[in-house]
């Protein structure tokens, strides 16, 4: 079973891929499910990475398989097939899912209805200008041994980039009635450089410790300049060893954008995914700290706090049409003026909160069951720049870039580690500090956001998470997050071992 | 079901395929290894005491490894395993490689060497069936006696053939199962969990008994003020410190890059520590990505680093034999242990651990631990389920969640360090083809741990 490699237009999802989940749909209804979904994903990967000027690996990856999911009373099967050859393991596979899903039911959880979403049928792209897999291999290869080389000759002891492209085509059938077509490209690439001192060794990477990665097109990429940050960064990375350490004290804390991504992702984006407030997730991913009964009315944070789930953000890592039980992409809030006002939910668990919305619900693959995920959880720009943030500063550090996370299994108490740090004293950005960190508790730091950046131009930017962990067994998820500097007041930094 | 009798011959035949295929389209200059592999995962999880997501996928994978002009080298894997997808493969495999520069630095394919066996995969495992899982789901939830239940119970069988044009042709299987979960009473979580390549090892209901007694333990915890606090860590825990130096520290990438802070031949550790790399009584295959057998790495003996792990570019690059731990992701992120086991003590149990605590703390697991400084192998974390506060030997009060920064070499410095007697198998993630690897561990007592935050900051 394959899905149609054609340009342009609509996903181009061959008739023979909804056959199939068609197929498998019909025989897990007849096995005795009283509701079923079926995905064929057919995915393409490409990772090349580059180390001191060489190529050091190129892997190219396809997988080409059916997911069923299957419920039966209230208790939910799942089966997956990789390279089904025909209508009879389509079947097969719709069988075997209900027949899980019977197996649950020896121990039931309570009755459990779905959220209705309309049976759509529909055919979506995301926009690629540069399809990445069209690009001469050579190019991309060019291009990361470039900008190694560059680092590498700018004495630094090891220099990494990496570039990395998916693209995925989903036929997904729903026993209500639903045929979508889905066609997601994502591409990506980043770089960074180690140096090593006497015990101790120093990062700095461009433009984020993971890269950067959108629903996008080869354009993200040739965007990012990779050769016009590698001498920079090399630079920086030497000067960290020889630069103070970051003071341990009580401080105002400013963050860059792409550390505030981590932030919202760790802190707010997890907190809310309605799967762990309900417990689902508490042997494993864990719980998070908010209550159900409080949505609506909970401070969360400062007024300057408003978070969105936006899944329709052209171009975000976390976007889609559909997510893959079928609901179409929407907007909404999660936080508004610091009140916890949404989550992130599926069809099952919104039903059993009460809640009349689902939207947010992805799987790693046809080989791992739909579960609720992030898509795009974001912080909206705020009215001030990072320019007036430091000019209003006496006393606090500037960090940058992610270098460690560490948050609690009930999203409260985190601790994040940056690349690198600036003094800020009476209005101006100071020295450069090495191993910045702070440490705080979720609301209380939220509460504590007092200055908010994204009025100048590029300062808010939708950063891209291709490496979220989640699930049993373990689902990697691509997330998005809108994010600009950020100012933070009375916060805990430079914590020592 | 992966039956050793029935996927031997199927994956033979799809690994010769691609071989002849590359020979067809690349010649018989072309060095490849293909790998032919059959798995099937199924994993039942509960929460609320209830079953809430029961999955099971089952996939053919082949993944050829060519490279061409000795040293372009490009990768590719694909679940198609057709004969006109094995051709799109070679093809677009071939067409990256010769795209690629040439790497000076290609280790080549490795010398045909016998394996010490064959893998050691349990038919009843390999064929465990959603009733079977549910039955042990069903066992734990009943015997935490009703406290709330969440956790899962996995089952999980791989076969693998490998082959490459250098005339290596070998067949390794491997299951696995595991039963972890937690009990839940007033806040307070308690945890038990085991591994095996055998499901029937599992006694899924004395976990859930164990867990229940955590929890109850558990209730109404108190803070305790940050500062470095002598303690007892249990296995769970103890999987996390082990899985942190394994991956950080003995990975053969790490030393090449300077990250690890190891110093092989100091007496480094305390000499109560013995720690080897030990696939042969784990659940590994008999051998690695590139087809180098595996066998026991020795890593740490009385307390003295003595060995690393490596793949064949990083064995190149120190000057040593490959020890068989190439896997998929190790070109990024280093060859690293796949069932890693600390060597039981003269500690005794954990009880008897804690009976030599002064003034301590006995910690169940570890939660998001994370690198904070490399070559100190300094960690940050967070305790979870379950921490309790020791005084004169005995347990006196549940803790709250502690945050800790800690590093991982110097928590096992000379002088600091009583092993427990009692191994506990734990499953833990360390990059193994299933998705957990087996981190075979005693409890410990380490003389200082350093608790930087609480529950309120």
């Amino acid at each position: 079973m394959s899905i149609a490699n054609e340009p342009g237009g609509g996903s181009a999802v061959e008739p023979a891929a909804f056959e199939a989940a068609t197929a498998a749909v019909e025989a897990a209804l007849a096995a005795g499910a009283r509701y079923a979904d079926a995905r064929l994903v057919d995915r393409r990967h490409e990772s090349m990475t580059a180390r001191d000027g060489d190529v050091r690996s190129l892997s190219q990856t396809a997988s080409v398989g059916l997911g069923v999911r299957a419920l039966v009373g209230s208790s939910w099967g799942f089966a997956a097939l990789g390279d089904p050859a025909g209508d009879a393991d389509a079947r097969r596979t719709g069988a075997r899912a209900t027949a899980i899903a019977q197996a649950s039911a020896a121990v039931p959880g309570p009755p459990m209805e779905l959220v209705g979403v309309p049976a759509v049928q529909a055919d979506w792209a995301s926009e690629c200008l540069e399809d990445p897999f069209a690009v001469p291999l050579a190019e991309k290869g060019d291009l990361l041994t470039g900008v190694t080389a560059t680092m590498r000759a700018a004495g630094v002891a090891v220099a990494e980039a990496l570039h990395q492209a998916w693209d995925t085509r989903t036929a997904f059938v729903s026993s209500e009635g639903a045929r979508i077509g889905q066609h997601i490209r994502e591409t990506g690439a980043g770089m960074h450089c180690l140096t090593v001192g006497d015990g101790e060794t120093q990062r700095r990477s461009y433009p984020a410790f993971r890269g950067q990665y959108g629903t996008r097109g080869w354009e993200l990429v040739r965007e990012l300049d990779l050769p016009g940050h590698a001498d920079r960064i090399a630079a920086e990375c030497q000067e960290l060893l020889t630069a103070p350490p970051c003071p341990s004290s009580e401080t105002t804390l400013l963050l860059g954008g792409e550390q505030m991504s981590l932030q919202i992702h760790e802190s707010v984006g997890h907190a809310i995914e309605l799967d762990r407030i309900l417990g689902w997730e508490a042997a494993f991913a864990g719980t998070s700290w908010l209550d159900l009964t409080q949505l609506g009315s909970l401070r969360f944070g400062s007024e300057l706090m408003n978070i969105t789930i936006d899944p329709t953000l052209p171009g975000a890592l976390g976007s889609f049409g559909y997510d893959d039980e079928g609901t179409p992409a929407t907007a909404r809030d999660a936080v508004r003026n610091g009140i916890w006002v949404g989550v992130l939910a599926g069809r099952d668990s919104a039903a059993l909160a009460g809640l009349g919305y689902a939207g947010s619900v992805r799987a790693d693959g046809y080989a791992r069951l739909p579960m609720v995920r992030m898509t795009n959880v974001g912080l909206e720009p705020g009215p001030h720049t990072l320019e007036e943030m430091i000019a209003a500063t006496d006393d606090g550090v500037l960090m940058e870039h992610n270098r460690s996370w560490s948050i609690d299994d009930r999203r409260l108490n985190f601790q994040f580690g940056c690349e690198i740090g600036w003094e800020v004293r009476n209005g101006r950005k100071g020295r450069m500090l090495k191993n910045p960190s702070y440490t705080g508790i979720g609301p209380r730091f939220w509460s504590s956001l007092d200055m908010l950046a994204g009025r100048a131009p590029g300062e808010w930017r939708a950063w891209g998470t291709p490496n979220c962990g989640k699930g049993q067994p373990g689902q990697v998820g691509h997330t998005g997050h809108g994010a600009a500097p950020a100012r933070f007041s009375g916060v805990r930094v430079g914590v020592r071992s | 079901m992966p039956s050793p009798d029935l996927d031997g011959p199927l994956l033979d035949d799809l690994a010769g395929a691609v071989l002849d295929e590359v020979r067809r389209q690349a010649g018989t200059d072309a060095a490849a290894t293909v790998r032919a592999e059959r798995s099937t995962l199924a994993l039942t999880r509960f929460a609320d005491s209830a079953i809430h997501q029961n999955v099971a996928d089952e996939q053919v994978t082949v993944h050829l490894q060519l490279t061409v002009d000795g040293g372009r080298t490009a990768t590719a894997a694909t679940t198609r395993s057709r004969t006109e997808a094995v051709a799109d493969l070679v093809a677009a495999t071939l067409a990256a490689a010769r795209l690629r520069p040439r790497d000076p630095s290609w280790p080549g394919l490795g010398e045909p060497a016998p394996l010490t066996s064959a893998g050691s995969p349990d038919e009843a495992t390999a064929a465990a069936s959603p009733a079977d899982r549910a039955a042990g789901v069903a066992a734990f939830v009943a015997a935490t006696g009703g406290l709330s239940a969440a956790g899962f119970v996995q089952t999980a069988a791989l076969s693998t053939v490998l082959a490459d044009t250098a005339g290596r042709h070998l067949y390794g299987a491997t299951t696995s199962a595991i039963c972890d979960g937690i009990a839940r009473l007033s806040g307070a979580d308690g945890v038990a969990r085991s591994m095996s390549a055998r499901l029937a090892d599992l006694d899924c209901a004395a976990l859930g008994a164990r867990a229940a007694a955590k929890a109850r333990a558990g209730v109404d915890a108190v803070p305790v003020e940050p500062g470095a606090y002598p303690v007892v860590l249990e296995p769970a825990a103890v999987a996390d410190l082990v899985g942190g130096l394994v991956s950080g520290q003995f990975n053969g990438k790490a030393v090449v890059d300077g990250t690890s802070g190891l110093r092989l031949g100091d007496q480094q550790f305390d000499q109560a520590v013995t720690l080897a790399d030990d696939p042969s009584a784990g659940v590994g295959l008999p051998f690695d990505t590139e087809g180098t057998p595996t066998a026991r790495t020795e890593l740490v003996r009385d307390g003295v680093p003595v060995g690393l792990t490596t793949d064949r570019r990083t064995a190149a690059a120190l000057d040593r034999t490959p020890s068989g731990h190439a896997s998929d992701v190790s070109a990024t992120w280093g060859p690293v242990a796949g069932d890693p086991a600390l060597s039981p003590g003269s500690g005794g149990s954990v009880a008897d651990l804690v009976g030599g605590l002064e003034r301590g703390l006995l910690v169940s697991d570890l939660w998001y631990t994370r690198v904070v400084e490399a070559r100190r192998s300094v960690w940050t974390g967070l305790t979870r389920n379950g921490v309790w506060l020791v005084e004169d030997g005995q347990v006196v009060a549940p803790v709250s969640t502690l945050r800790f920064t800690q590093s991982y070499l110097e928590a096992l410095a000379p002088g600091a360090v009583v092993v427990g007697s009692e191994v506990d198998p734990q499953p833990y993630r360390l990059m193994g083809p299933m998705g957990y690897n087996r981190v075979a561990v005693p409890a410990v007592r380490l003389a200082a741990w350093n608790i930087t935050g609480n529950a309120a900051g």
